[in-house]
């Protein structure tokens, strides 16, 4: 088995090239940094080469996360030939990356990408000049298009058998270093790598010093000073000088750069959608469409349809009658149709909704205007703590939390990662999208004003959570800049739409069809039968019951306390939040003829206020496990893990306190306790919000604060 | 408070030097060369990387809608820091 590793810039196309050798289907998207882990396949009609896809870096020095995988991979996994993909629009800059790989003295394969968008830009490269120069195979491609991607897997057999490649040479002077800190070495690095080492040596790599022998510290410390000396520069930016040069130099003997053809569309669309007056407008539109189509215009009255007419009059109705009429035992009717089927459906009811947002939402990351995102919207969320790339987070949480979370790991600053990690799941997920709709149906007249709440809610969250937590120690690291690249935009490839959108609404269908049936199954096993395992007439007596009744107290004060059912689905949708809606289903059926539907019996139970805080909590309390799962592997401990879980449930208990007490007295004018904690709740938020440092009322010793600790991972 | 601090306290940039300015200091249109890069750990070392080494030639191209980050072209690209960040870098005519 030869193994090949697949490095580039963040954007320049690694996945998508990935996805053409591979032919599976790796998440793409139009922003930098999408892959966040290596990921393995083999390439089509090559099963004996194995390919790694690894996160886009700018250079090979371990700054941040992703740079730290794909180095980590290079040094210790020793792969058996290397593609390094180069973004030929951004050629120069690439090269920068191109040349610290050649150093590693690996069998390489050049992928010049985005050939199209270089010749736009008026450069043209000399391929055969570059193959000649380099020792390396060289191949052109337009990946999106699938043109020279079959050539590779020759190209890479060929390198492999070759094995010619040859580094770029630096200065006189910087290559005398490189020759005297390789004698400095001795034996103790193989010939092949002792330019990699020495390069790295010289650029003061911590990680590399670390193996270096002991004896050969001391000689090449001195003879990096001594240069240091000599060029009157630090050996940071010797290094990264003589890069750019060999960069610059080796770039004119290869490429030439002529008049860009047309000043670039995305250059004139970027005029509008960035500029001073147009940027935010565009932006909040172009949310609001998204939001407004998928749930209120075109997704909403497709689940009505789904949830009413469908499931309510026909597959439900349907198969207790055709069950009935073939005689089946009444506990598997009742399994069956009250257990799987109502719960099932009434998560699957959603389908059209949630495909309806990941359509648009693949659209928007498609075609490029995430990455402007984040360019427009970093000045107001960094007030708040977090980064202009901390939108990209939210906005794919509005699909599912899970990939949300681990999307934040392109944010530079550790600071701002963490804070994202920790709010980014109060966004409405499509799985909480069923328990905004029941409740507005419900209760609000189905009022698109109730949705839209909503995401307003989970938003203001999100900032008023970054401005607390930011005024804590352990967020107040930083670690490397802010750095966007807007790419060009491009149209989205209708079969990448459908293939993603079709994957996502799969895994939707998938964890309806298997997680939450189970859930489903053992909610109506648990409503079913009571202690004594004898089948109950009246759900009251079930187990479900008289657990829900030992624990609902909790949430009187909220105003859902007193029915127990409530609070049993608040705790089944920590194992997914399709559960709350799956949970009422299963407890209160399907619009079934003798009994209310289950909106009404909501409906009934509930006031407006009630049921409002009743969202409210569930949207903001602690994510599902997978959720909390991935939390977990961002922040690196269960400790820190922890510590957020109970800030999103005090948080939701707090706000949502505050919503129904306030609610209660403003609607009804009834008021009790319950008020008088919510006028507490809302004092210590402010006070959390407003107080520049919370904790030091708190402080036994008056202690100076740390300083920021700058953080390098 | 010392642990409430701004970004651009947190990379203190010289704001003058001699006929210099930073880079972060400058408007969409203009144009400089870069004759030093301070700072220190990750951050200037993400700078270099990104090719704003000394003698390179930066235009900034336009700014976000609110002043902040904006977006450079150097070496034949396009790049979008923060100014606070850019600060580090200094630049001349």
């Amino acid at each position: 088995m030869t193994t090949i590793a697949l490095v580039g810039n963040p954007n320049s196309g690694k996945t998508t090239l990935f996805n053409k050798l591979t032919g599976s289907s790796q998440h793409v998207g139009n922003w930098p940094g999408v892959t966040i882990e290596k990921k393995v396949g083999k390439i089509r009609h090559n099963p004996d080469l194995q390919i790694v896809d690894l996160p886009g870096i700018y250079s090979l020095s371990p700054y941040s996360p992703e740079e730290v995988i794909t180095r980590d991979y290079l040094m210790q996994e020793c792969p058996d030939a290397l593609i390094n993909i180069i973004d030929a629009s951004h050629f120069e800059r690439n090269l920068y990356l191109t040349i610290q790989v050649l150093e590693l003295g690996l069998p390489t394969v050049l992928v010049l990408n985005m050939m199209d968008d270089a010749a736009k830009n008026g450069l043209q490269i000399d391929t055969s000049r570059l193959s000649e120069l380099t020792g390396c195979e060289v191949v052109e491609t337009v990946a999106l298009k699938n043109q020279g991607v079959s050539d590779i897997a020759d190209a890479v057999r060929r390198a492999i058998t070759r094995r010619s490649v040859r580094p770029v040479r630096y200065s006189a002077g910087f290559e005398q270093l490189l020759s005297d800190i390789g004698h400095a070495f001795g034996n103790s690095i193989p010939a092949e790598q002792a330019r990699w080492y020495a390069v790295k040596t010289a650029e003061n790599d911590p990680a590399v010093l670390e193996v270096l022998p002991a004896t050969a510290r001391p000689k090449v410390e001195t003879l990096v000073a001594a240069y240091e000396k000599e060029c009157k520069d630090d050996r940071l930016e010797i290094t990264a000088d003589e890069r750019y040069a060999a960069t610059e130099q080796f770039g004119k003997q290869v490429s030439f750069r002529g008049p860009a053809l047309r000043r670039s569309a995305s250059d004139r669309i970027d005029q509008v959608l960035t500029s001073r007056v147009w940027g935010l407008p565009v932006f909040l539109a172009v949310m609001f469409g998204v939001y407004y189509v998928s749930i209120t215009a075109l997704g909403g009255p497709l689940t009505d349809w789904v949830n009413d007419t469908f499931f309510g009059e026909w597959a439900i109705p349907g198969t207790q009658s055709f069950l009935e009429s073939i005689g089946v035992d009444a506990t598997v009717t009742s399994l069956l149709v009250d257990g799987i089927l109502s719960g099932v459906g009434a998560v699957l009811g959603f389908l059209p909704e949630v495909a309806i947002l990941f359509i648009l939402l693949t659209v928007l990351e498609e075609c490029g205007y995430m990455s402007r995102v984040a360019f427009i919207l970093d000045r107001v969320f960094r007030r708040f703590g977090l980064s202009g790339k901390s939108f990209i987070p939210l906005i794919v949480s509005t699909g599912c939390g899970v990939p949300g979370i681990m999307s934040s790991r392109t944010i530079e600053s550790d600071s701002e990662r963490r804070i994202t990690v920790m709010t980014t799941t109060f966004m409405p997920c499509s799985a909480k999208l069923p328990i905004i709709a029941l409740i507005s149906g419900a209760l609000f007249g189905n009022s698109a004003a109730i949705a839209l709440s909503a995401y307003v809610l989970g938003f203001v969250m999100v900032l008023l959570s970054g401005i607390i937590l930011k005024k804590f120690r352990q967020f107040s690291g930083c670690s490397a800049p802010f750095v966007v690249e807007m790419p060009a935009y491009h149209w989205p490839l209708p079969s990448t739409i459908l293939h993603t959108t079709g994957q996502r609404s799969w895994a939707f269908v998938r964890k309806a069809g298997t997680f939450i049936l189970l859930a489903c199954v053992a909610i109506w096993f648990f409503s079913s039968f009571d202690t004594s395992l004898k089948m109950v007439e009246d759900i009251n007596d079930s187990m479900l019951a008289a657990f829900g009744n030992a624990v609902t107290a909790v949430f009187l004060p909220l105003g859902f306390g007193q029915d127990w059912e409530f609070t049993v689905a608040t705790i089944t949708g920590l194992l997914a939040k399709e559960n709350v809606v799956g949970t009422f289903g299963t407890l209160f059926g399907l619009g079934e003829n003798d009994n209310l539907g289950l909106w009404d019996q909501v409906g009934a139970m509930l006031t407006p206020v009630a049921g409002y805080a009743f969202l409210v909590f569930n949207l903001i309390c602690a994510p599902c496990f997978a959720a909390i799962g991935a939390m977990r592997r961002e922040l690196g401990s269960w400790r820190d893990t922890g510590k957020a879980v109970l800030y999103q449930c005090a948080l939701a208990y707090g706000v949502g306190l505050i919503v129904y007490q306030f609610g209660r007295f403003v609607c009804y004018g009834q008021y009790g306790p319950g008020t008088v904690a919510a006028v507490l709740a809302l004092s210590v938020l402010v006070y959390l919000v407003a107080a520049k440092d919370p904790l030091k009322p708190f402080r036994k010793t008056e202690g100076r604060p740390h300083l920021a600790q700058e953080t390098v991972r | 408070m010392l642990l409430d601090q701004g970004q651009s306290d947190r990379y203190p940039g010289n704001r003058t030097r001699g006929n210099g300015m930073n880079l972060g200091e400058m408007k969409c249109g203009e144009s400089a060369v870069v004759t030093a890069v301070r700072g220190k750990g990750a951050l200037r070392k993400r700078i270099l990387d990104l090719g704003l080494t000394k003698g390179c030639r930066v235009t900034v191209v336009r700014s976000a809608p609110l002043g902040d980050p904006f977006e450079l072209s150097l070496r034949g690209y396009r790049l979008t820091i923060r100014r606070a960040e850019a600060a580090i870098v200094e630049v001349a005519e």
